[in-house]
């Protein structure tokens, strides 16, 4: 039997004045990878940083491989849109950007050693960006950009990867790349929760489906016998009731 | 050439020189990164309040500035909350109180235009023994703190919300860098001048970032940078009878103008 990997129960939010998310339940398993859609504003980014803990619940609960997000940070991976918004012009090596993220396993005051560059180099060959460790970040095209960042969330070794809309900005060549990069991080039993507006690609790469709608509700659907022309029912208000 | 270390006051000025220097680089690389460039002019502002304040009251200038800057940089910490997304106006309300509580007190204080005006701009021949044995154990302290945080300074600086998410104490690490800060700012106001150290955080750092290729490269080449400033203004300072801190600030200028010029990073 697979692992629980995530379980959110009665997961409520509001911004003042804005209700965002209310009563969201799911549960992911080792190896599922869950796409999230919705229009701008629906909830989407905003149920991301709820998971990392970067914003609190009104009232629900988020549980994490059966404990709490405190327990778990280290075996979360975060890919945010950074390659839209990080500054270019940071003196970083793409290595050091990578390096940056084994923070959890070092620990305050402790230098980095030899083994850890062994870390980066073994996460950047997984995006394929290895032969650019020592590049400035700044130089690279914005899908190479892109890629390191995703290696930033790996070199940690996590379970469970959030990738809040990875390959906007980026051109169709890259995004593709990437979407097989994280397809094949998935096959190898990663648990993925992405959010991509982008549908027919999300559609095709996950398992599971949370479709937030215009009129605040969601539905937590599989994606087998799950046609694009449905999604954009849901999405229109159309209401079907196909919960897992 | 070297006649010039035949001058106790000399070897102090330069002993205190090279700390500084060291201590400048390490403390400014963070905060440039952070785009937070201003915090070095409330923060030196503020010192020079202390300053007046223990001249005023028969307390080590050094001692009054280092309080005044770590209260001024407290404030500015509580401040930044009450504005919200305009952080950067709790950095000049605390700059400007720095300087008009100086305007303030140095008229009170006997021969206060000269004693003011040499912590302003910077002097070479007045440091105590117990104001160089102060300097030096406070540079080595903010050294050993910087190098110690190297690796969690960097992850800030790139990405602060990242770090948070890796379980570093952003906050606490961001306010040690703050009142090392303080603590440079004071130490330095003796020779470099409290008006010019501001330029000394951050001149060695931008002229770095222009010819550097990695941060670990930015660090090293904005301490050599600083060193090359800071020792070569002393020393053309002396020679010429010019007032050192102005003399290190403007070489600083010459020299990253002509990295800008003749340095290509790409």
């Amino acid at each position: 039997m697979k692992n629980e990997v995530i379980n959110v129960a009665n997961l409520t939010f509001e911004y003042p004045d804005i209700s965002v998310l209310k009563n969201v339940n799911f549960n992911l398993y080792q190896g599922d990878f869950l796409g999230i859609i919705g229009a701008n504003g629906a909830g989407k980014s905003t149920l991301i940083k709820l998971i990392l803990g970067l914003l609190s619940p009104d009232c629900g609960d988020i549980t994490l491989f059966g404990g709490t997000l405190n327990d778990a940070r280290t075996k979360i991976g975060y890919v945010s849109q950074k390659a839209n918004s990080f500054n270019s012009d940071f003196p970083a090596t793409v290595k050091e950007v990578v390096r940056a993220n084994l923070f959890h396993e070092k620990g305050l005051f402790k230098p980095y050693r030899k083994s850890d560059d062994k870390k980066v180099i073994d996460a950047l060959s997984l995006v394929g960006m290895a032969e650019y460790k020592d590049k400035l970040i700044g130089s690279l095209s914005g899908g190479q950009q892109q890629r390191v960042f995703i290696a930033r969330a790996l070199v940690g070794n996590p379970q469970l990867l959030l990738m809040d809309e990875p390959t906007v900005g980026i051109d169709a060549k890259s995004a593709r790349e990437i979407m097989n990069i994280i397809k094949k991080l998935n096959q190898n039993g990663m648990t993925i929760i992405m959010t991509n507006h982008d549908t027919p690609t999300l559609v095709e790469a996950s398992n599971k489906l949370l479709i937030f709608c215009e009129h605040g509700y969601e539905e937590f659907v599989t994606t087998s016998d799950l046609s694009i022309d449905r999604i954009a029912d849901i999405l229109a208000g159309k209401r079907v009731h196909q919960h897992v | 050439m070297f006649d010039i270390f035949s001058y106790p006051f000399m070897i102090r000025a330069f002993l205190v020189a090279f700390m500084i220097a060291l201590c400048a680089p390490c403390i400014g690389l963070p905060i440039v990164l952070k785009r937070f460039s201003a915090i070095g002019d409330a923060t030196s502002h503020s010192a020079l309040s202390g300053i007046a304040f223990g001249l005023l009251f028969g307390i080590n200038p050094i001692v009054g500035a280092v309080i005044f800057s770590v209260v001024a940089v407290l404030s500015i910490e509580k401040l930044r909350k009450v504005f919200g997304a305009y952080q950067e106006i709790a950095t000049v309300v605390i700059m400007s109180a720095g300087i008009g509580l100086t305007a303030v007190l140095s008229a009170f204080i006997k021969n206060g235009a000269a004693n003011i005006n040499s912590f302003m701009f910077g002097s070479i021949v007045a440091i105590s023994d117990f104001e160089l044995w102060l300097s030096l154990a406070l540079s080595a302290a903010v050294m050993i703190v910087t190098l110690l945080l190297y690796k969690e300074n960097f992850a800030i600086a790139f990405d602060e919300e990242d770090a948070a998410l890796c379980g570093m104490p952003v906050k606490l690490i961001n306010f040690i860098i703050m009142l090392l800060t303080a603590i440079v700012v004071s130490v330095a106001s003796r020779i470099v001048g409290a008006l010019m150290i501001s330029s000394l955080l951050v001149i060695p750092v931008a002229t770095a970032m222009l010819v550097s290729k990695s941060y670990k490269q930015t660090m090293i080449i904005s301490i050599i940078a600083s060193e090359l400033i800071t020792l070569l203004g002393l020393y053309i300072s002396f020679y010429l009878n010019l007032r050192p801190g102005g003399t290190i600030v403007l070489l600083g200028v010459v020299i990253l103008v002509a990295t800008a010029v003749l340095g290509k990073k790409k």
